[in-house]
């Protein structure tokens, strides 16, 4: 029952993922970061398998950044997506693949063009203007299909999430402890304050 | 000395010299200079750059101070080419180190890993020795302390307050033996480390790259402006002193002594 959701804006891209770690039906920690920054305009976040996931995410931050380190410039969201999709490709054909679902959200260095990239362990990848992994699918695409525009503010984005977290809520039968959200935005990566008791109203 | 002894790689002559190991030595003295200099809070890499042509592109002609990691600062005197391997072997290290154990390397570690590479290139078969030293300098995690290390192509890697690796080495380094203070601010580490160079770089500001790094922050490239206004004040301080202690001389021949000191120092040294 982990929750990742991603939405683009004009000038942002929002990420969050839900706080619990759970083992079966255990909830082990209720302030689990899922998402580890590749580099200072990149954000991925990860569900899937308990190991593989964070392995994955490290090996893929580390990456990422020898790359900045060697080129004195970052990779594109872009050209880390596809770039993470050929690994997760690779590893699909191992003896032991990862299981690991992504979303991988950013904004361009140069253009400042938000974007957000839907991953999963088969190596899909896919660019999109929001997204959902796992049960959250069911719950919030159809929600972000009505509300979502290309164009929405910070403010807004936020909202959304709220309407999200609120629906998710009220219809999973696990408590997945709240989320985690981040934005990105042309001046790096940002936590944002994200209260899951705030009352929403119907927009 | 030529006496089949130099041909092999890494083969003992009688005498117990590895002739391609003190060859390396002598492509680092080829090198432009590179001198690194410590302060209370700040560390400072200072760097002679070779004067470019006219059609060259300085501002995408890759630098003599690479970064390691975000925290670590290299600079290196000698075969350009090789120092490109060395820092990109010492990249992937700082980056693996960062996945393995969580914490970004430590100045001393990743010196010593740089030597360790130069060592293994002194004593295996078909390569040869790397021709440069370098000057590692940064601060650990969570550490306010300055660090400076210098390697050398045998090998070898040694903590400094203040050294100078590259042509005319020795001049500049018995400069900064004569002029380092303890307790120095960050204004007054970087004054020492560009009036070092000035004593073997003739062309001045233009001609001379300086790093700065403080704890927990990037690495600061000075802007050249600021370089030429730290060399102009300190032509002005030296002619100052020139005309106090003159006895016979006309004022103007202040900066022309200075530029015989430092042609005398490169001649001593090659």
């Amino acid at each position: 029952m982990e929750v990742l959701l991603g939405i683009t804006g004009k000038d942002f891209t929002l990420i969050a993922a839900s706080k619990a770690a759970m083992r079966g039906a255990t909830i082990l920690k209720v302030s689990d970061d899922k998402t580890r920054q590749l580099n200072k305009h990149t954000l991925m976040a990860f569900s899937g398998e308990a190991g593989d996931t964070v392995q994955f995410a490290e090996y893929i931050q580390a990456n990422a950044q020898l790359y900045s380190m060697r080129n004195e410039t970052d990779l594109s969201p872009s050209a880390l997506a596809n770039f993470v999709r050929g690994e997760l490709a690779s590893s699909l054909r191992s003896r032991k693949p990862y299981n690991v679902n992504l979303l991988l959200g950013g904004v361009d260095p140069i253009t400042h063009k938000p974007s957000l990239y839907w991953l999963d362990y088969l190596a899909s990848l896919a660019s999109v203007p929001y997204a959902a992994h796992g049960y959250a699918q069911y719950y919030c695409l159809s929600l972000l299909d009505k509300h979502h525009q290309p164009d929405i503010s910070l403010e807004r984005g936020m909202e959304l999430l709220r309407l999200c977290a609120d629906e998710l809520k009220r219809r999973l039968p696990i408590d997945f402890k709240g989320l985690v959200v981040k934005a990105v935005t042309k001046d790096g990566i940002e936590v944002m304050p994200f209260d899951e008791d705030e009352v929403v109203k119907g927009t | 000395m030529a006496s089949g002894y130099d041909r092999a790689l890494s083969v003992f002559s009688p005498d117990g010299h590895v002739f391609q190991v003190e060859y390396a030595g002598e492509a680092v003295k080829r090198g432009t200079c590179a001198v690194g200099v410590k302060g209370t809070d700040v560390v400072v890499l200072g760097c002679e750059k070779r004067s470019a042509m006219k059609l060259q592109d300085t501002r995408i002609t890759p630098s003599k101070i690479g970064l390691l990691d975000t925290h670590v600062c290299l600079a290196f005197a000698g075969l350009n080419a090789d120092a490109r391997i060395l820092v990109d072997k010492a990249r992937l290290e700082a980056q693996s180190h960062r996945l393995n154990l969580e914490d970004p390397v430590t100045i001393e570690y990743i010196t010593k890993y740089v030597a360790g590479v130069q060592q293994r290139y002194t004593q295996s078969g078909g390569v040869r020795p790397f021709g440069i030293s370098t000057l590692v300098v940064g601060f650990d995690k969570g550490s306010e302390q300055p660090r400076l290390y210098q390697t050398e192509p045998s090998g070898i890697y040694s903590a400094w307050k203040a050294n100078a690796i590259g042509r005319s080495s020795k001049t500049v380094r018995e400069f900064l033996e004569r002029n380092y203070k303890e307790d120095m601010d960050r204004e007054a580490t970087v004054r020492l480390a560009i009036k070092s160079l000035l004593e073997v770089v003739q062309t001045g500001a233009k001609n001379i790259e300086i790093a700065i790094m403080a704890p927990g922050k990037p690495v600061e490239m000075l802007p050249v402006e600021d370089i030429e206004n730290y060399v102009k004040n300190i032509e002005q301080e030296k002619q100052e002193e020139a005309a106090k202690k003159k006895t016979g001389r006309t004022p103007g021949t202040g900066a022309a002594a200075i530029l015989t000191r430092g042609t005398q120092g490169e001649s001593s040294e090659q």
